[in-house]
């Protein structure tokens, strides 16, 4: 557990800057995931991506897709109708 | 088309192997032959449980479908079963052979427990909870050809999305998962409520941290997907149980006997769920209708050595 509360604590710190940053508002699914996994393909091990997504569909959906995947979302952030996530490639 | 001529003969005379055989059409059904209204012309209907078949045996039945349908077509059935359409009654015996050889059975019609149905679950599906495919297997193996008052429809559906309509079966059983959240692990983000499309979860204004009514949650597994973190994760899994619906011309909404009920009590739901309709059911009913007479709570009743107390979600948490 206390292993787990680092990981979250790191999830919350604002400080991980990204390697690179990708905007996908108005890309719809599933293109948004090609999109961000075709980005983390390009990417190294342990690299971080930013993507910017819709509220709604996008990120019911990316979010998922990119665990799915086995990579890990340590960033969250909601601003007004979409969210700006980290990924950091596993 | 002809739409109103048909060939009425239901007996005739067979001579295959050097000997004479009576067939009685009507006797066939039960072994997956059905007259057609074309005079001596049979569909086959062949048992594939889930609707799934192994791509080298379906190369097989292909070669044998084409080679036994005097019009060279095959029908997917709407429960996933292979149909050969247009066989010649007095080919029966080296198509069957031949269907043996390649290890392909031929299903049945009539009052009896069907092959079973399933979508493709959570094997490849993503919104999958259950194992479908296996569940469908084993109850083909356990559970086909058990005799009933009238035919007995099952059917596993990996998810609340019901792909494989459990409200319309005899009896369905369809997967969902029971979330638990847990506040340590959990940042706030606030994506757990965008994926909740059943409005069970709500954002704390302040802290982005989910408030969960479980009267909503429908136990479909999105959050738990979603969660970047893990805060939500699944509690336990398990089927609804849903009995006595039905299509048809005069359709059945299944009743709801039981939900979060685990894949291990599967077999004994089937086996005290037809033992209670040959008791209490008469010959020509669907459960059904069985139930609408009878009542549903005398089901759940005899059920209740099966499945006991799992059967109910836990509503109380918040
Ligand atoms: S019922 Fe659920 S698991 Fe099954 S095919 Fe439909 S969506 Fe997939
Ligand atoms: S299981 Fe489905 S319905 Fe229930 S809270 Fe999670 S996303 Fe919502
Ligand atoms: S998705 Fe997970 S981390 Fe984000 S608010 Fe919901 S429970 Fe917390």
């Amino acid at each position: 557990m206390s292993e787990a509360k680092t990981e979250a604590a790191k999830a919350a710190s604002p400080d991980i800057s990204p390697d690179i940053s990708i905007d996908l508002r108005g890309t719809l699914c599933p293109m948004n995931f090609v999109k961000t996994k075709l980005e983390l393909e390009a990417m190294e091990t342990g690299q971080v991506l930013e993507v910017v997504l819709d509220s709604g569909e996008p990120i019911q959906n990316v979010p998922k897709s990119i665990k799915e995947e086995g990579h890990k979302i340590v960033d969250v952030k909601r601003e007004d109708d979409h969210f700006r996530i980290k990924v950091k490639k596993c | 088309m002809d739409r109103f001529i048909e060939d009425k003969t239901t007996k005739v005379k067979v001579d295959y192997e050097g000997a004479e055989h009576k067939v009685d059409f009507n006797d066939l059904k039960t072994g997956g032959f059905i007259k057609q209204r074309q005079k001596d012309l049979f569909t086959v209907r062949l048992r594939c449980p889930g609707g799934r078949m192994p791509t080298d045996k379906l190369v097989e039945v292909s070669k044998l479908a084409h080679k036994y349908s005097k019009k060279g077509v095959v029908h997917f059935s709407f429960r996933q079963s292979l149909e050969i359409l247009y066989v010649d009654y007095r080919e029966f015996t080296p198509l069957v052979k031949e269907l043996e050889a390649i290890g392909m059975k031929v299903a049945s019609c009539g009052p009896r427990v069907r092959v079973p149905t399933a979508c493709g679950g959570c094997e490849y599906n993503p919104n999958g909870l259950t194992d479908t495919q296996g569940l469908a297997r084993m109850v083909d193996e356990k559970f086909f050809g058990t005799p009933t008052h009238h035919k007995f429809k099952i059917s596993f559906s990996g998810c609340p999305i019901d792909c494989a309509r459990t409200r319309g079966m005899d009896l369905g059983f369809q997967g969902l998962v029971e979330p638990e959240w847990e506040e340590p692990t959990c940042t706030g983000c606030t994506i757990c409520s965008e994926a909740c499309k059943e409005d069970a979860i709500e954002s704390d204004p302040d802290t982005g941290k989910p408030i969960f009514s479980p009267d909503k949650c429908i136990y479909c597994g999105d959050c738990i997907r979603a969660c970047p973190t893990g805060a939500w994760r699944a509690k336990r899994y398990g089927h609804t149980i849903r009995v006595g619906g039905k299509h048809g011309r005069h359709p059945i909404d299944a009743e709801e006997v039981a939900t979060f009920v685990p894949d291990e009590k599967i077999p004994d739901v089937i086996e005290k769920t037809v033992e209670w309709y040959m008791a209490k059911g008469i010959r020509g009913e669907r459960i059904g209708t069985t139930l609408a007479r009878v009542g549903v709570e005398d089901l759940k009743k005899a059920l209740e050595p099966v499945i006991g107390e799992i059967a109910a979600p836990e509503k109380e948490r918040t």
